[in-house]
Order: C-alpha cells, then structure tokens, then sequence
C-alpha cells in the first residue's frame, strides 16, 4: 500500500513540475496579450505591425523598423556565429587532442557565464569606437550589435552542436573508417548528417537568444527607431524598445510596449515553428528509427 | 481523472494568493504617511530627502514613486499623493488650486567628446543640430520619456509642438551611456543634466555663458528648470513640515550634495 501511494505521489509531483513550465508560459502570454491588446486594436493591429513611425510623444505607434532591426541582427548573428560553432564543435569533437579540449570547453562555457551587460559594456567601449574609426559613422550599428550577438550565441551553438556530435553512436563512425572513409569524409557524410537535428535545436536556441537580448543590444545599436539602411546604420530592436521606455510610459505608450511584446513572442514562435518543421523534414533515418 | 485534483490543487492555490495579496494591501494605515509621485528626474533627489527626513522622524514615512512629470501633477489633483514633483516650468493656469514649491534648480548642459574644437554655440545653433541639419555633428539623444529629454525638449527645440528631435540620432537609455557615447566619439553632440558632468566630457558654453552652479542660480544660463513640490492648495500638516524642512538649510545641503543647484 504504502509503495503505491508513494508512487503516485512521486508521479503527481513530476507531473506538476511538467506542467508548471506550461501554466507559467500560458500565464505571461495571457497578460502580455491582455495588456498589449488595447493598444493594438486603438492603433490597429495592421497600422501597428507594418507602421514606420514611432513617436509616442504623439501617439504614434507603429514598430516595423523595430521589427527589421530584431531580424537583421539576429540573421547576421547567426550568419556569422553558425558556421564558426559548427565548426569549432567539430574540431573539439573529432580533431582537437585531450588537452585542448581540457582547455577550449571550460573557456567556451566561461563565455556563455558572462553577463550580457558586461557585453554590452565591453562593446560600448571597445567594440563601438573601433566601428566608428574603420567602417565610419558613429560605430553604432547593427553590425556592432550583431558581432557582440556573435559572441553571446556561439557558446550555446557550439556546446550543443559538440554533444550531438559526440553523442553519435562508435558503430557510425568505425563502419565509416572501415569502409575505406577518409576522417574528413566520415565527418562530413556520416557523423555531421547524423548529428545534424542535435545541431539545429542549438541553432533554434541560439536563435532565441539572438532575438530576445536586451541590454547588450540597447547599448551598441544606437536603438534610432527607423529602417536602417545598411547594417552600418543604428537600428532599434523589439527588446530594446520595450526596455527603453517601459520606465516611463503611461496609458497607451505603456500599453503599446506591451503590443510590442505580442509581436515579438509571435515572431518567436513563428521562427520556432519553421525551424521545428524543417528539422522534422531533414530528420535523418537510419535503420529503423531516426535519430 | 488525476488531473482534475492537480488543477484544483492550483486553483486554490491562486486563490489564497489573490486574497492575501487584496487583504495585505487594506491593512496599510495612512498615519504620518507622505506619498511623493512624479517627474524621474527629481525622484533621486526627492529619495534621499525622504530618507533623511525618515531618519530624523521616524514616524514619518514616506514613499517617493516615478512616473514623470505630468503624473505627478495628475496625482496631487486627484488627491492619490500629497506631493507631486514637476521638473520643468509650471503656469498657474495650467494648474489652478496647486501650490508650487522650488526645492532645486538645475540646468541642462550641452556636451561634446574633449577633443571637438566646439567651444560655444549659440541655443539656436543647438536647435539646429539637434533638428539634424548640420551633418557634421552625431546627434545623441535619451529615450522617449526621459525627463532630461523632456526637459530639452522645452527649453531648446521650443516644446512638444516645436521642432522635432532627429530620428537617426542615437537613442541611449541612460545619462551614463550618453556620456561613453559622447566620450568615444570625436563628432558626437549630447545632453545631460548639470549634476551628472565630469570631465571625460566637454560641457559647451550656450550664448557665452558656462553651466555652473552660479550661472544657474543667478539665472544667466538659460537652459535650467526648477525642480517643483506641487501640492492641492498650501501644504498642511507633515507635508507641510517636510516641505519646510527641505527649503531649510539641512535640506538644501541634501539637494546640493545630489548635484542639483539649491535654491
């Protein structure tokens, strides 16, 4: 008897802590959508989203600048970060000697530690100067912020990529070599396609990262709420807009940062399921399963 | 099934939190209790008033809140705070039954990086930069919202209804971060409020005349505001006593060691 109430017990509480992350995430949705709706509908959801002017001085609520600004930099992040993390994974899973690993793994987890103020600052003082002498205007800019984004997102897409990659089982990689396989073509054709959804769940997550940073980006962007018009112009992020006026704002501004947030949790989920549905697609069958 | 017992499980539990939260918040008592609401930019001033007005009367609490200037006035008018703070000039008609109190003054410097050859500029020329019409210059500016910006605003690019801040200027979201902007950046051109310059920075001359303490005070450095006590008709009772107390000496020594100019 009491082996089975403590086995259902057990089984209730992890059941909970399950579905604590659920209510919690239902939760913060549901007052950000209460909150943001109001604005929407007195601005107009299409006038919102697709709007080019932000002045809430005069009530004017319209975030599509911020909207290019949140997918550029996070695009040219991950265009930078992406192929650097894949390939480092592979060197400390495949080539890199004991030692090095011993030495490369702690300082790539150290760098996932550091917080993204200290980013934000260590760009605004080294990395925005240094813009602004060799590519001109003022170094504020998305590249600014996409480089120190870069930083930020490569421990996360590289440690996962690493245990994906490590997570291979042998067989794969000794049938490869068996077969006559050069090292550099086992990789490539065996291990790499294999390890490949586990590479993309640190993409995805990169990705979340990327998009959701908020105060390194406030700090190096420039944050000017126009559509820049080359990644060496200031632009604004959803995040940041949210986080640089929400001291302030009253009424419709506050309630407008809150639509803002709508937007950007919609982007969010929009770009998880896509990238969900092409890992799906690209999943790779071997035998009877797929890994 | 099982889950039914779990969400009641819950339910209940954001019940009891929703009423102690609604419970907790009837028991407080108003006794000796001021409530300071309004403008950010008088907020740390207010604070350390407060905290020192505590310290010496104990029994008085009072509590300082945000929200920006306008709300400071709304609040004293409708009677939720007892001291509204106001960071910029306030008409009489704009705020019929209010009494104003200048606690402080302060004044608003322009700053160049230290190695810009700009020395003096005219208000107008001021206006102009910050309009965007001299390309020359990197317009850095604070947040929407910003009481300093509001500030600005008022005093340099004529009001709300005036001439328009530049959008592509760079928005920082703090005075701190307006400064490194300024400090690495030879062309950049920013604001800040008198009691925060120091020297990684040039603080221009407006009209000829330097911000300085003494420049504020006798009123030839134009761009200045006061920082205001709004009360509903003459302040009574504790709100009265504290306002005194800090246009008294002890107070005034708090506001000058804030940076802000005592009146």
């Amino acid at each position: 008897m009491a082996r089975n109430w403590e086995e259902f017990l057990v089984e209730k509480v992890l059941l909970l802590a399950a579905i604590s992350s659920i209510i919690i995430i239902l939760l913060i949705i549901g007052f950000v959508i209460q909150q943001g709706l109001p604005a929407m509908e007195q601005v107009g959801p299409l006038n919102f989203i697709f709007g080019m002017d932000w002045s809430p001085s005069y009530d004017i609520y319209g975030v599509f600048p911020m909207i290019v600004g949140s997918l550029g930099m996070m695009a040219l992040a991950l265009i930078f970060a992406v192929p650097l993390s894949i390939f480092g994974a592979i060197f400390l899973a495949e080539v890199a000697p004991k030692t090095m690993r011993r030495i490369l793994k702690p300082t790539i987890q150290t760098l996932a530690g550091i917080p993204s103020v200290i980013y934000g600052f260590f760009g605004l003082i080294v990395l925005v100067p240094f813009m602004r002498i060799h590519f001109g205007g003022s170094g504020f800019s998305m590249l600014t912020a996409s480089i120190i984004l870069t930083v930020m997102v490569l421990p996360t897409i590289l440690s996962i990529s690493e245990d994906a990659l490590r997570s291979i089982p042998l067989e794969y990689k000794e049938a490869s070599l068996a077969l006559g396989a050069t090292h550099w073509q086992t990789i490539k054709n065996v291990i790499f396609p294999a390890a490949l959804p586990g590479i993309v769940t640190g993409i995805i997550l990169g990705m979340g990262r990327a998009i959701g940073e908020t105060m390194a980006v406030i700090m190096v962007a420039g944050n000017t709420p126009i559509i820049p018009g080359s990644i060496l112009e200031p632009a604004r992020a959803l995040t940041s807009n949210i986080a640089l006026e929400m001291g302030y704002a009253l009424g419709l501004h506050y309630n407008a940062l809150f639509a803002t947030g709508i937007v950007l949790l919609m982007m969010i989920i929009v770009l998880l399921v896509v990238t969900n549905y092409i890992n799906y697609k690209r999943k790779v069958t071997v035998g009877g399963g797929y890994l | 099934m099982d889950t039914k017992y779990i969400i009641g499980a819950i339910v209940i539990i954001v019940v009891i939190i929703g009423v102690a939260l609604y419970a907790g918040g009837a028991f407080t008592k108003p006794e000796g209790k001021i409530t300071i609401v309004g403008s950010t930019s008088v907020q740390p001033v207010a604070e350390k008033l407060a905290e020192a007005y505590h310290n010496a009367n104990p029994d008085v609490n009072i509590t300082v809140q945000g929200g920006g200037s306008s709300v400071g006035l709304k609040s004293v008018q409708d009677g939720t705070a007892q001291i509204g703070t106001y960071s910029s000039k306030l008409s009489s008609d704009k705020a019929p039954g209010i009494e104003q109190y200048v606690i402080a003054n302060d004044g608003i410097c322009i700053i160049v990086n230290k190695d810009s050859n700009v020395t003096d500029l005219t208000a107008d020329q001021v206006k102009e930069i910050f309009a965007g019409n001299d390309s020359s210059y990197t317009v850095v500016t604070r947040e929407e919202g910003s009481g300093t910006r509001d500030a600005f605003i008022d005093l340099i690019m004529g009001g709300k209804n005036g001439t328009n801040i530049t959008k592509s200027a760079i928005v920082q979201s703090s005075t701190d971060a307006v400064k490194q902007a300024v400090a690495g950046n030879p062309n950049a051109i920013g604001f800040m409020s008198l009691a925060d310059v120091d020297d990684s920075v040039k603080v221009v001359k407006i009209d000829g005349v330097e911000p300085s303490e003494a420049t504020v005070k006798d009123g030839s450095y134009k761009i200045q505001r006061p920082f205001l006590f709004l009360t509903k008709g003459a302040a009574t009772g504790v709100t009265l006593e504290f306002i005194n107390w800090c246009l008294s000496s002890e107070g005034q020594k708090i506001v000058q060691e804030e940076g802000a100019v005592p009146v």
